[in-house]
């Protein structure tokens, strides 16, 4: 019968249409395996207490990773100290206060343009910015202002979201108790609204972490551990740069990119377990 | 009374654990329209994707029992071949968001209809069945989404019918409609069964006395009553349809 | 309203413009530190001077422009089908098992700092270019490979939810009919959410554009116009990391004019996908 010669041929052509769109799907999952599985491999018996507590020693062919450890850790909470009240404020402004207009329009395209931005161009605005023209010279300080900048629209989006998606009912109830409306905010939007902010400074300090090309240019690369945000600093994504593209020690590049790599998972983990907390207390 | 189109044996539906259709038995005649009436959740529109197995989609729906299409049991069929015998209309108008020759089109196509004559003469015919042809011959071209919500769900019937079902499964198809619209599918109604089973779940009784030519009565999850609509809405057997019928229930 | 709640106010106003001064501030400096250089030289010899000699202070960045589209379209031309394939895989078929364990890889993929990338593109796949054709490895190719993986969480994020985002009702309708799911899928479901998608490939083509680092250690970084694929290639984002490290006066004006040009394209994409209707079927 006609009816199931065309039957027969669109079940065929469906077979082998979702035979490719799994393929392809498990494909996506393979190119993680083999990436993270290559440099772990590679990288992960060269990991030890003392390459963590040692300073590099001949531009980090020999000895560890201590000052760059140091060195990450001094500019993620900078520019998180920086960015989070600037994010959150502004996400506050966005959900609670805003109300549509042009104003608002140029603020949400400013915000999402730059999140659009490639990092090489924050490495060449802060170099001339906060490097020069500010005159703070190759510092903590200059890397830490130039990645605010950078990490501010994940936190401002991150954090309206999760302070749109506060209850309406929470805040005609605090309302009507006589709160003013910044009492409300403070008291009963922002404590309910916390994991979701919480996700999104995490996601920051994942760009953070993960980030060369707007470091390189502002933070510089000594290898000294910064006395103060003053100083220059190398982060361990630089140093990560700078040992595989000059061929320094094929096995300290590996065992500095399993550092990367072990907080890139943890940082996900984090916000994922956040994420997942959100999702279970909405639906109570 | 016609013949037996669908014959439904000791048909049983599970939500997970949720107990959802008990124990259903029912034959339902050839050429004629069947109402499924009775109060929210009692399981009618849940029977009604039965018969066209679109609970398959959903998952950790369980069915057992049987359900034949002339003589023929539903499972035994590919469901593409069953849903092409078994049309659905649904109850929110959901035409697709192409141009209203393109929506007709789609089944026609879909099943092997590739001749551009052909299928100029399906939608118009289709359209034409509906009742539409007229409203929109000018404008096939145009949006379905342009549509009004009475026309759409038109669009949907004859959207439907292009591709030559047997069997026209309807739920609620006016409730999101205005009385005027209302009327104009209910008139279609009395053509259709002319030449397909129709069965139709509404909420609306008078409707269902208007339009039908048998009902069942449903009551959380099983049918109380079936019989020829006058018998169901002027004499009927239970007390429970009595109730639903004359609006002293629930 | 009180006083302090009115100071409290504004100053929110001030955090949330912000960003919209930080677009301004970046455009303004960028602007002013290349745009001398290119007025100086004239717009036609920047764009399309196909000789980039700092040492004799000539600047031509056309073998940039071209490097950084053959990269580009090399990227989508690996990362669109696997992407949009993903993404129906996901939205339309995958089981919640198979879900479960794709999702998270995907939000690492997304994670991984792009040195990471450019380590294993430099290590793993540089190598085994040069083994499979015999050239020195560092290639449009190669590029094209790591930018591929690089922008598959973009692409595949945004098409999953927009596909996500299409009616229940279209596929139901379509499927109701006596179409296979497959059928749904590509007549049906995928015309529905094309706007999404389109803003998918070009939020990835943007990705692709701005890469950086991964790209400056696997294309070989050669100042001319590649030749195939195998050649090696600068993109314009490299041409800004290599040489900013040891640039100076006039040199590095023109990597800040290097980087206007960069900062327009990338404003363009980013406006183009803002500019698609937004709105299912339309």
């Amino acid at each position: 019968m006609n009816d199931i010669k065309i039957i027969t041929s669109s079940r065929i052509k469906e077979r082998v249409a979702f035979f490719l769109l799994w393929i392809f799907s498990i494909f996506t999952a393979i190119i993680l395996v083999l990436i993270v599985s290559d440099i772990i491999i590679k990288g992960a018996p060269h990991i030890s207490l003392d390459f963590l507590l040692e300073e590099p020693r001949k531009m980090g062919k020999e000895g560890g990773v201590f000052s760059v450890i140091v060195s990450t850790i001094y500019i993620v909470v900078l520019s998180i100290i920086f960015a989070a009240p600037i994010g959150v404020a502004a996400s506050v402004y966005l959900a609670e206060y805003a109300k549509e207009s042009t104003m608002l329009n140029i603020i949400r395209f400013g915000t999402e343009a730059l999140a659009g931005i490639p990092s090489i161009i924050y490495g060449l605005f802060g170099y001339s910015f906060f490097v020069f023209f500010l005159d703070l010279k190759y510092s903590i300080l200059s890397g830490a202002l130039t990645l605010t900048l950078m990490i501010l629209p994940t936190i401002i989006k991150t954090s309206e979201e999760a302070i749109k998606a506060v209850p309406k009912s929470y805040r005609e109830g605090s309302l009507a108790l006589g709160a003013t409306k910044l009492q409300t905010i403070r008291k009963i939007i922002i404590p309910d609204a916390i994991p979701g902010i919480l996700t999104g400074l995490i996601l920051g300090i994942g760009r953070v972490v993960g980030e060369s090309a707007a470091v390189l240019y502002t933070a510089g690369s000594s290898l000294g551990i910064p006395d103060s945000i003053f100083r220059p600093g190398r982060t361990l994504s630089v140093h990560l740069y700078t040992l595989a593209s000059e061929g320094i020690s094929i096995e300290n590049t590996y065992a500095t990119a399993v550092i990367l790599i072990a907080l890139v998972f943890i940082i996900n983990f984090s916000a994922n377990t956040l994420i997942n907390r959100i999702f279970i207390a909405r639906r109570r | 009374m016609g013949s037996v189109k669908i014959r439904v044996k000791d048909t049983n539906l599970y939500y997970g654990n949720h107990h959802a259709l008990k124990n259903i038995n029912m034959d339902i005649y050839d050429k004629s329209v069947t109402a499924l009436i009775g109060p929210s959740g009692c399981g009618k529109s849940t029977f009604l994707r039965c018969l066209n197995r679109m609970n398959d989609l959903i998952p950790n729906v369980r069915i057992d029992g049987e359900i034949q299409i002339a003589g023929n049991d539903i499972n035994k069929y590919d469901v593409i071949l069953l849903r092409k015998k078994v049309g659905m209309v649904f109850q929110k108008p959901n035409p697709f968001p192409m141009s209203i020759y393109e929506n007709i089109a789609y089944g026609p196509r879909i099943h092997g209809t590739k001749n551009r004559s052909k299928l100029d003469n399906i939608v118009e015919k289709s359209l034409r069945e509906a009742a539409l042809w007229d409203e929109v011959k000018d404008r096939l071209k145009s949006n379905a989404m342009g549509l009004s919500g009475g026309q759409q769900q038109r669009l949907c019937i004859a959207r439907t019918i292009a591709v030559e079902p047997e069997i026209l499964l309807m739920d609620e198809p006016t409730s999101a409609l205005d009385p005027a619209s209302t009327m104009k599918i209910e008139d279609l109604m009395e053509n259709l069964k002319k030449q397909y089973t129709v069965i139709i779940v509404t909420h609306n009784m008078q409707q269902a006395g208007r339009i039908s030519d048998y009902a069942a009565f449903f009551l959380n999850g099983e049918i109380i009553e079936y019989d020829k609509t006058e018998k169901i809405f002027y004499k009927p057997m239970d007390k429970r349809t009595e109730d639903y019928i004359t609006g002293r229930f629930g | 309203m009180r006083l302090s709640e009115r100071i409290i106010e504004k100053m929110l106003v001030i955090c949330a413009a912000i960003a919209l001064l930080g677009i301004a501030v970046i455009a303004v400096f960028i602007t002013k530190e290349g745009w001398p250089i290119i007025s100086k030289i004239g717009i036609k010899a920047f764009f399309l001077g196909k000789d980039w000699t700092p040492t004799k202070g000539v600047y031509g960045i056309f073998p940039m422009i071209i490097g950084s589209i053959y990269v580009t379209i090399g990227a989508l031309a690996i990362g669109v089908p696997i992407g949009i394939s993903c993404a129906i895989y996901l939205a339309e078929i995958a089981s919640p098992k198979v879900s479960a364990i794709i999702k998270p890889g995907i939000e690492l993929l997304a994670g991984i700092p792009s040195v990471i990338y450019g380590l294993y593109g430099m290590t793993v796949i540089v190598p085994i270019i040069r083994d499979l054709f015999g050239n020195q490895g560092f290639s449009v190719l190669a590029g094209s490979i790591v930018l591929g993986i690089m922008i598959l969480p973009t692409i595949i994020n945004i098409s999953k939810d927009s596909i996500e985002a299409v009616p229940k009702e279209y596929k139901e309708g379509s499927l109701a009919l006596g179409s296979s799911h497959w059928q749904a899928i590509i007549k049906v479901i995928l015309p529905s959410a094309r706007s999404g998608i389109i803003s998918s490939i070009i939020l990835g083509m943007a990705r692709a554009v701005g890469e950086t680092m991964a790209v400056i250690m696997i294309t070989g970084n050669s100042t001319m116009i590649p030749e195939s694929i195998l050649s090696p290639v600068r993109t314009l984002t490299g041409n800004i990391g290599i040489e900013m490290g040891y640039a100076s006066g006039e040199h590095q004006k023109a990597l800040f004019a290097t980087g206007i040009v960069l900062f327009i394209f990338i404003m363009c994409l980013n406006l183009l996908a803002k500019l698609i209707p937004k709105k299912a079927g339309a």
